[in-house]
């Protein structure tokens, strides 16, 4: 803040406790200890009582201002008497207009829409170093500031202004004892030394130290290991734009660079003004009491009041009258010289006057663009200003933005006053202040003007909230035989049939190419029966475009859907980046990605599934294979959910046996983990218990009799209510374990389903090892959810863990009925070969984004446990250990 | 012999004056005595000088110092200024 104090404190190093005698320990450690005490009594006081206290502090403030201004004159002879009564009263009045009506105590902020209630918490004791420069004003703010955040403060003053305040602390401390604060709420040291102030920085009762001043004030404070808010020097530029109002400006500037003197760290330092405006803005400083140095005189100056080895303004000139400036250095000057004005050519220890100065020198440079302008600020805001206060003076806003942009300060001042105008609520609408925060340009933690909040510690009392859930389906679905006929009702002027050769071979394509109205031109467009290749789907897009398609009707299994879904994607939005929306995302609402909404072509999606499995007629995922990179995509978003479901069982009476058991195994685990999910609501669960009670009862019927219309139209149902549940809550672990074993050892995803069901219901029946973080769901329910399914399906049995046994015997009869082989060792794989296999398999599981809504966080481990389970096979799982033995 | 406990009840009006009496009647024979804080809602710092005067007659005296009743706010008080080592609280 102050250059001579910055000399005086390069000196400074925090020295030990081992220069100070007893005696001065114990009278620091008295000081400590009732500032201790006060603050902890502090603790119990109420918003009424606090703001009872504050008050006449404040009038007591106001009523003393004169006579402490005074006093700090006669003390530090540096500044100007009036100007210190202003701030006096600025400290008092303006800061009291400030907080008088806000709230420091218990419940301060809330935020009913967060669910957030803000609750203030007392500091403590606070070490308050205070500068020479604006002595009295800044005990005034300080104490108001402590009191209104029942805080207790040790003042420690600058050596040089002790007296004045003492006697502002004593006035302060009276009056605020004498309305109820508690005794010792506010000391000051007697006499001052270094090392006093080193001891008590240290004093493991000091909670904060508050260090306006100079530098080495400040670098002691932030060296001391305690948490500080350190405020410094500046070295304030200002831009005169040539679209300034210049009388403004000037008379701005004026009073600002005058104002006590310049004592205000915010006060300007180098005028940059435009090469336009430059010799009337000089003239207009000169008629209104500003000398004009020539460069003689401004080369005189420079030598004089800037210390050349180190750069800093001579401290004879801190806080001195212009005229007496210049008779020191015998310039010759009228004797009503307000200001001295410098012409400096460039920034830096070669242009000494391009310093912070704080006195009525204030150095201008003329600049001939805007470019060289901003640039010159810049540089000034590097020579000493970081973080801390800058001025445009212009009309133009986006030269103002672009000043806001390139400078760095805690406060940029627009057209008003520098000093004034940063110490807030005068000019402008900052917080009032005598404590500048310069950030970390100025080695500060903080770039505001320090006020109540930064005495405060704040706490966030964060309720639960309750977390927005939803479930989304395509809002047409038609069902029962012969369903396909609604095809007929959506118009379309080129339709094209995505299918595989099988279906197109048995007559289904035929099928749906008579429901289609005769005015439209069908085009058939024939993919591998496989998950989709990325190749295999662009190449089909073509055909989309060729066709100039408004209808794609995908007729097939999970596989042909899902081509139909990135077909459309790609056929609609040609820029989609398949890679980058298939980048992985732990909640849906969060994800980083965003999926297209430009659409430069629109097709109506009609999906009608040829198998009762995956569901994928209603969901909004989609596989892809990239067989050049050699990996799959996985798509995930509800733009992809088909438009139109047509659930037709039509399609489905000629499946084999294998495939019936395989995809109803598939929907009763698609139904079994959205059940427990910890995304499952009360719409997901409808949907997945509702399935779950169709497969048990028909899917039997339609492995052992599959012309059975019934179960067939009812599974086929089954699926796609399933596929309901879990589009919305997801699957779980089961499909991470038979996503990693399928893949490895060619197993159907279906029968990898059913190898892990029951074992994987007795893991998540059981108190979780880990639990999943989840504001979905309150408590841990999997348990009770399997317990209700047990129900559900009538299988009797009394506690929770019964009824879990019951229904995992149950699925271990459904697939023993299947004919599913009851273990992997079943499959042929033998023992060695799994044993070298299981880390792979467990570490792919762990990759596999199912589990996350999973209730139970599977750990490594237990992923190869559950690995070597189902190796081991069926007749083992039992549900052990579940959370509580009761009764649903 | 056995240990004899004493009661007292601690008015928030008088809870200086009521310490220093408790501190005079300080027995060495009771082993234990109780301040019923349940009737203070707030402490001062002159309360809290006479607490730590009244455990430093107790510490002498080796007769251990019980508070009940002790509010939330005047508890964290007493851990503010690292008082609640020197009593043994009941809830």
């Amino acid at each position: 803040m102050m250059a001579h104090e910055a000399v005086e404190e390069q000196r400074q190093v925090l020295p030990g406790a081992e220069s100070l005698n007893a005696e001065r320990i114990a009278y620091l450690e008295r000081l400590v200890s009732q500032a201790r005490t006060a603050a902890a009594v502090f603790s119990q006081f109420t918003q009424q009582d606090v703001d009872h206290i504050v008050k006449p502090m404040v009038l007591a403030g106001l009523e003393h201002a004169q006579s402490l201004a005074r006093l700090a004159i006669e003390e530090t002879r540096l500044g100007v008497m009036e100007d210190k009564v202003i701030k006096n009263m600025v400290a008092t009045e303006f800061v009291y207009h400030y907080v008088k009506d806000k709230r420091t105590v218990g419940v301060i902020r809330e935020y009913p829409e967060r669910n957030l209630i803000e609750v203030a918490e007392p500091i403590g004791v606070i070490l308050s170093l205070t500068p020479i420069t604006n002595p009295t004003s800044t005990v005034l703010f300080k104490c108001i500031m402590a009191v209104k955040t029942r805080n207790a403060v040790v003042f420690s003053p600058h050596p040089k202004a002790w007296n004045c305040c003492c006697e502002a602390v004593r006035i302060m401390r009276d009056t605020a004892v004498r309305h109820g604060a508690p005794e010792g709420v506010f000391s000051c040291l007697e006499s001052h030394t270094l090392e006093d102030n080193a001891y008590l920085m240290r004093h493991q009762d000091i909670a904060l130290i508050d260090a306006t001043g100079g530098p080495g004030a400040v670098k002691a404070a932030y060296s001391s290991g305690k948490p500080a808010l350190g405020v410094g020097p500046g070295n304030t530029p200002v831009y005169l734009e040539k679209s300034a109002d210049l009388n403004t400006a000037v008379v701005d500037i004026i009073i600002s660079k005058t104002f006590d003197n310049g004592t205000i760290c915010a006060s300007e330092q180098t005028v940059v003004i435009d090469d336009e405006i430059y010799d009337r803005t000089l003239k207009k400083f000169a008629e209104l009491g500003a000398h004009i140095c020539n460069e003689k005189e401004a080369k005189l100056l420079a030598r004089t009041v800037i210390d050349p080895q180190s750069g800093c303004m001579q401290p004879m000139a801190v806080g001195q009258k212009a005229t007496v400036i210049a008779r020191f250095i015998g310039l010759s000057v009228k004797p009503d010289t307000k200001l001295l004005i410098a012409p400096i050519h460039g920034v830096g220890r070669e242009h000494p006057l391009s310093a912070e100065k704080l006195f009525p020198v204030l150095a201008v440079y003329r600049a001939k663009c805007v470019e060289e302008a901003l640039k010159v600020c810049v540089d000034v805001n590097h020579a000493g200003g970081l973080g801390h206060t800058a001025v445009i003076f212009s009309r133009n806003d986006e030269i103002i933005r672009k000043f806001g942009e390139v400078i760095n300060a805690g406060r940029i001042i627009v057209n008003s006053p520098g000093s004034i105008g940063a110490l807030g609520a005068v000019y402008n609408d900052l917080v009032p202040t005598f404590a500048f925060g310069c950030g970390t340009g100025g080695g500060n933690s903080t770039t505001d003007n320090v006020n109540i909040y930064h005495y405060l510690n704040i706490k966030r009392l964060a309720r639960r909230t309750q977390a927005h859930m939803w479930f989304r389906v395509p809002n047409q679905i038609y069902f029962n035989m012969n369903a396909v006929e609604n095809v007929r009702q959506f118009p379309s002027r080129s339709t094209i049939i995505v299918t595989n050769p099988a279906l197109e071979r048995i007559g289904h394509a035929d099928i749906v190419r008579h429901c289609i109205s005769p005015e439209t031109h069908v085009h058939l467009s024939v993919i591998p029966d496989m998950e989709p290749e990325t190749k295999v789907v662009l190449d089909a897009v073509e055909a989309l475009k060729f066709y100039k398609a408004d209808q794609i009707i995908a007729l097939g299994g999970g596989s042909v859907i899902d081509a139909a879904k990135i077909m459309k994607l790609k056929y609609e939005s040609p820029e989609a980046d398949l890679e980058e929306l298939a980048a992985p995302f732990l909640d849906l609402r969060k994800r980083v990605v965003e999926y297209p909404t430009d659409r430069v072509n629109r097709a109506r999606l009609i999906a009608i599934p040829t198998t009762s499995g995956t569901g994928s007629e209603v969901t909004p995922f989609a596989v892809l294979t990239d067989k050049e990179r050699g990996r799959k995509v996985t798509l995930a978003d509800y733009s992809l959910s088909p438009d139109v479901a047509i659930v037709d069982p039509q399609f489905v009476m000629s499946m084999p046996k294998g495939l019936t058991a395989d995809t109803g195994i598939d929907c009763l685990t698609h139904a079994l983990e959205a059940g427990v999910s910890n995304y499952a609501s009360p719409y997901t669960d409808s949907n997945a218990m509702q399935a779950i009670r169709l497969v048990f009862k028909y899917l039997p019927i339609a492995y052992e009799h599959p012309r059975d219309e019934e179960a067939r139209s009812l599974m086929h149902n089954a699926a796609c209510i399933a596929a309901m549940a879990f589009s919305n809550a997801s699957v779980g672990v089961n499909h991470a374990l038979a996503h990693a074993f399928g893949a490895r050892f060619n197993v159907a995803h279906g029968r990898a389903n059913a190898l892990m069901l029951p074992h994987v219901i007795a893991y998540n029946a059981a108190v979780p090892s880990k639990f999943m973080p989840s504001p979905y769901q309150k408590g841990y329910i999997a348990h009770k959810k399997y317990a209700t399914v047990a129900d559900l399906l009538g299988l009797g049995a009394g506690t929770v863990e019964e009824k879990v046994n019951k229904l995992i015997a149950a699925t271990e009869r459904l697939l023993d009925q299947l004919e599913f082989p009851r273990s992997i060792a079943e499959l042929g794989i033998s023992r060695e070969e799994f044993e070298r296999t299981v880390p792979e398999l467990a570490k792919t599981a762990y990759d596999d984004p199912s589990w996350r809504s999973n209730p139970r966080m599977p750990l490594m481990d237990e992923l190869i446990e559950l690995f070597w389970k189902a190796y081991q096979g069926r007749g083992l799982a039992q549900a052990t250990g579940t959370p509580r033995q009761q009764t649903v | 012999m056995g240990t004899v406990a004493v009661w007292r009840k601690i008015d928030e009006e008088c809870v200086v004056s009521a310490l220093q009496q408790a501190a005079e009647r300080l027995d060495s024979a009771a082993g234990e005595v109780v301040l019923d804080f349940s009737s203070v809602r707030r402490v001062d710092p002159s309360a809290l000088r006479a607490m730590v005067a009244f455990a430093r007659t107790a510490d002498e005296k080796a007769v251990k110092v019980v508070l009940c009743g002790v509010n939330v706010d005047v508890y964290k008080v007493l851990k503010l200024v690292k008082l609640t080592s020197r009593f043994s609280f009941v809830r």
